[in-house]
């Protein structure tokens, strides 16, 4: 019996066959567009805006929404998609989920048709760029609390505040920038050029390096009446926004995790030391087959979900159990691999400290470990335990 | 403006066990059945030039495949590169078809979604290499056949490829309609993008059984046998030669023996 070392399960085989083609333009893709060069961007510290419109163009921005010039596919595919970009690079993931689960998925959502004709076809195209402002210097996991403020002038509105860490913020043709109202939390659309609105890039980030993160900075940013999101109030609509991203994530993930796993299976079998193969020792199978597990398990965590948000019954709390597990998971697999390539693996010849240290932000972003394990915690036990008045 | 002829085109694909997989034996054929399958990687090639000719002289593209009912799915990925519609023949009294059968079975499919100005073929399928199917298809429909082609230009009614030779190439013209077979490397396949792939499912695919194509089984009775299968002759150790200067010579004179340059 042939074996498979990576899909030992024949997961592949759960797949359909729409959703195999996506998987195998997306892999292709990446293979011919992103691994060629992004040593060299990581290093360099830069995200590659040239490739965006060859991103656009394949149907990856905005994938699973319809119209609008997107290609309207399934959500599994969506995250099918999601894990072939991470085998790549979680930059590149980032941008995407960006730019459709926070970006275009709200003007889908919760935009008005002018909103929606304006942005989403260029979007689309890769044409346009989005970012997607939530956190704030003083406020991270505590969204809820933030400070940012947009006043009614008239018509008008002034916007105010600092959001921070934000991916395609100096990139971004148009930010998606939440603010304290009158009327509870808010959505507005907020051009590049609008007066008082300003960014600043965030450097020297070790982690992430090949995806732009900037601070957003609003000092009395007046916004026409049109740019507010009319079709949702409070903190249901950027949650919901962060619902979708995390799930492209749990897919994600495992991408970057199976290139981890891939180089290290592969170095073991070639790497001598004490007249054998490294992975002729019981310690580095012990290791390779624990990632193996890992690998298989959180792959059929992503399909199953995947399988579940077709369906339209998943839960923001399914999408925290699959980010927090596969995450923490592919992390460790990361970590694991890197002692398996010794000194080879922290250099970017291989890709594997690369992943390591971009998964550091994957845990951090989109809701950390902590701060999913809370709310799986509230949903099995039926008791908040976020503190304050959460 | 000048209205051209739009160019009516048939590629003929096939479905193939994954060939980045590794390969297993059912008897002595290759097991298919629950094996990974694709589109064989070398008929994209036939299907970007048909479809670079679509762009250039307007007209269709329509594939042709025959195979076992998940052939459907190599059918598909054609079409979600955009090819216009497929045809798949599929039956039972196929299975196990060497490559004249094919060829007979193509011309029918052919003859009957046709007229067609130009039919194309890669030169081998990724799984048999016999190699000869595209041009037994070419006898069979009795069009000209212009085969090995690594660069193509249609025209008015015509058609004009660089033929690979071991020396270089040929440069051949032929009245349409005609038959070309492919190389890898004619041109760069496109991605099937997620939107081609989406209105992929909506093409039209007319699938047809022997019966269909007015064919029985005895016209597609398999009269070639496998008698012994061996192992491929290992690969020899390269040369390895040091670099004491003469290195850009030394490569230049291999690759002039090797007739490449
Ligand atoms: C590369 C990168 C890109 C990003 N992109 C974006 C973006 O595009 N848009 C955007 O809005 N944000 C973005 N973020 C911000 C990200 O979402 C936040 O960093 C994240 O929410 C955590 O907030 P914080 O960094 O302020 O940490 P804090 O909230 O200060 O947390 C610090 C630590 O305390 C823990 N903690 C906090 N509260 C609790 C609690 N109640 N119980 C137990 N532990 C707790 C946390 O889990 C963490 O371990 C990005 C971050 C990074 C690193």
């Amino acid at each position: 019996m042939s074996v498979d070392p990576v899909d030992f399960l024949g997961i592949d085989r759960l797949l359909t066959n729409e959703e195999r083609m996506i998987r195998d333009t997306a892999r292709k893709f990446v293979r011919d567009r992103i691994l060629p060069g992004i040593e060299k961007w990581f290093e360099a510290g830069e995200f590659p805006l040239e490739i965006a419109p060859e991103i656009g163009e394949l149907g990856l921005l905005g994938m699973h929404l319809e119209g609008y010039g997107c290609a309207g596919t399934n959500a599994t595919s969506y995250g099918l998609a999601c894990l072939e970009l991470e085998a790549g690079d979680s930059g590149f993931r980032s941008f995407v989920s960006v730019q459709g689960s926070l970006v275009m998925f709200p003007i889908h959502a919760y935009g008005s048709d002018e909103q929606k004709q304006q942005w989403l076809p260029r979007m689309a195209a890769g044409e346009a760029i989005g970012c997607f402002g939530l956190t704030e210097p003083d406020r991270g996991s505590d969204p809820a609390n933030m400070r940012t403020t947009a006043r009614r002038d008239g018509d008008d509105w002034i916007l105010n505040g600092n959001k921070m860490w934000i991916t395609n913020g100096s990139i971004a043709d148009v930010a998606i920038v939440w603010a304290q109202t009158d009327e509870g939390v808010r959505g507005f659309l907020v051009p590049k050029g609008t007066k008082g609105f300003t960014t600043r890039d965030i450097h020297r980030k070790l982690s992430l390096r090949a995806s732009v993160t900037s601070e957003l900075i609003f000092d009395d940013a007046r916004l026409p009446g049109d740019a507010l999101l009319p079709g949702v109030q409070g903190m249901r609509g950027p949650l919901s926004c962060l619902t979708e991203a995390r799930f492209g994530i749990i897919f994600g993930a495992m991408g970057a995790a199976r290139a981890c796993y891939e180089c290290a299976l592969e170095y073991s079998k070639t790497r001598e030391q004490f007249g054998q193969p490294i992975g002729a020792f019981q310690l580095t199978q012990e290791k390779l087959v624990n990632m193996l597990l890992e690998l298989n398990k959180g792959s059929l965590l992503a399909l199953h979900l995947g399988r579940i948000k077709d369906e339209g019954l998943i839960t923001p709390q399914h999408v925290s159990l699959g980010k927090l597990n596969n995450v923490r998971e592919a992390l460790a697999i990361a970590r694991e691999a890197r002692t398996i390539l010794g000194a080879n693996g922290i250099t970017l010849e291989y890709p594997v400290i690369r992943h390591s240290n971009n998964l550091e932000s994957v845990l951090t972003y989109e809701g950390t470990s902590e701060i999913h394990t809370l709310i799986l915690g509230q949903a099995i036990t039926g008791l908040p335990a976020f503190g304050g008045n959460a | 403006m000048e209205r051209k002829k739009a160019l009516n085109i048939a590629v003929c694909v096939k479905h193939i066990p994954d060939p980045n997989l590794p390969g297993e034996l059912d008897g002595q054929r290759l097991k298919r059945a629950g094996v990974q399958g694709v589109l064989d990687p070398g008929d994209e090639f036939g299907v970007e030039a048909g479809l670079q000719l679509k762009e250039a002289h307007g007209g269709e593209v329509t594939l042709i495949s025959m195979g076992p009912a998940v052939a459907l799915e190599a059918v598909r990925r054609g079409l979600s590169m955009g090819a216009d519609k497929g045809v798949l023949v599929s039956d039972d009294a196929l299975a196990g078809a060497d490559a004249l059968t094919t060829a007979r079975v193509l011309a029918a499919a052919i003859a009957k979604a046709g007229p067609f100005d130009l039919v194309i073929a890669g030169v081998e399928s990724t799984d048999g290499y016999t190699g000869t199917m595209p041009s037994s298809l070419a006898e069979f429909l009795g069009l000209p056949q212009l085969t090995f082609v690594k660069s193509l230009e249609g025209a008015e009614g015509s058609i004009r490829v660089n033929r690979q030779t071991v020396e270089g190439y040929h440069v051949v013209e032929s009245p349409l309609p005609a038959l070309i077979s492919v190389t890898a490397g004619v041109n760069e396949p496109r991605y099937a993008s997620f939107k081609g792939i989406m209105a992929a499912k909506k093409k039209p695919v007319e699938q047809w059984s022997l019966a269909d194509l007015e064919l029985s089984s005895d016209d597609v009775t398999v009269n070639q046998s496998v008698t012994n299968i061996g192992k491929a002759e290992e690969r020899q150790a390269g040369e390895v030669v040091e670099d004491d200067g003469s290195g850009a010579a030394r490569i230049a004179d291999f690759l002039k023996e090797a007739k490449v340059i």
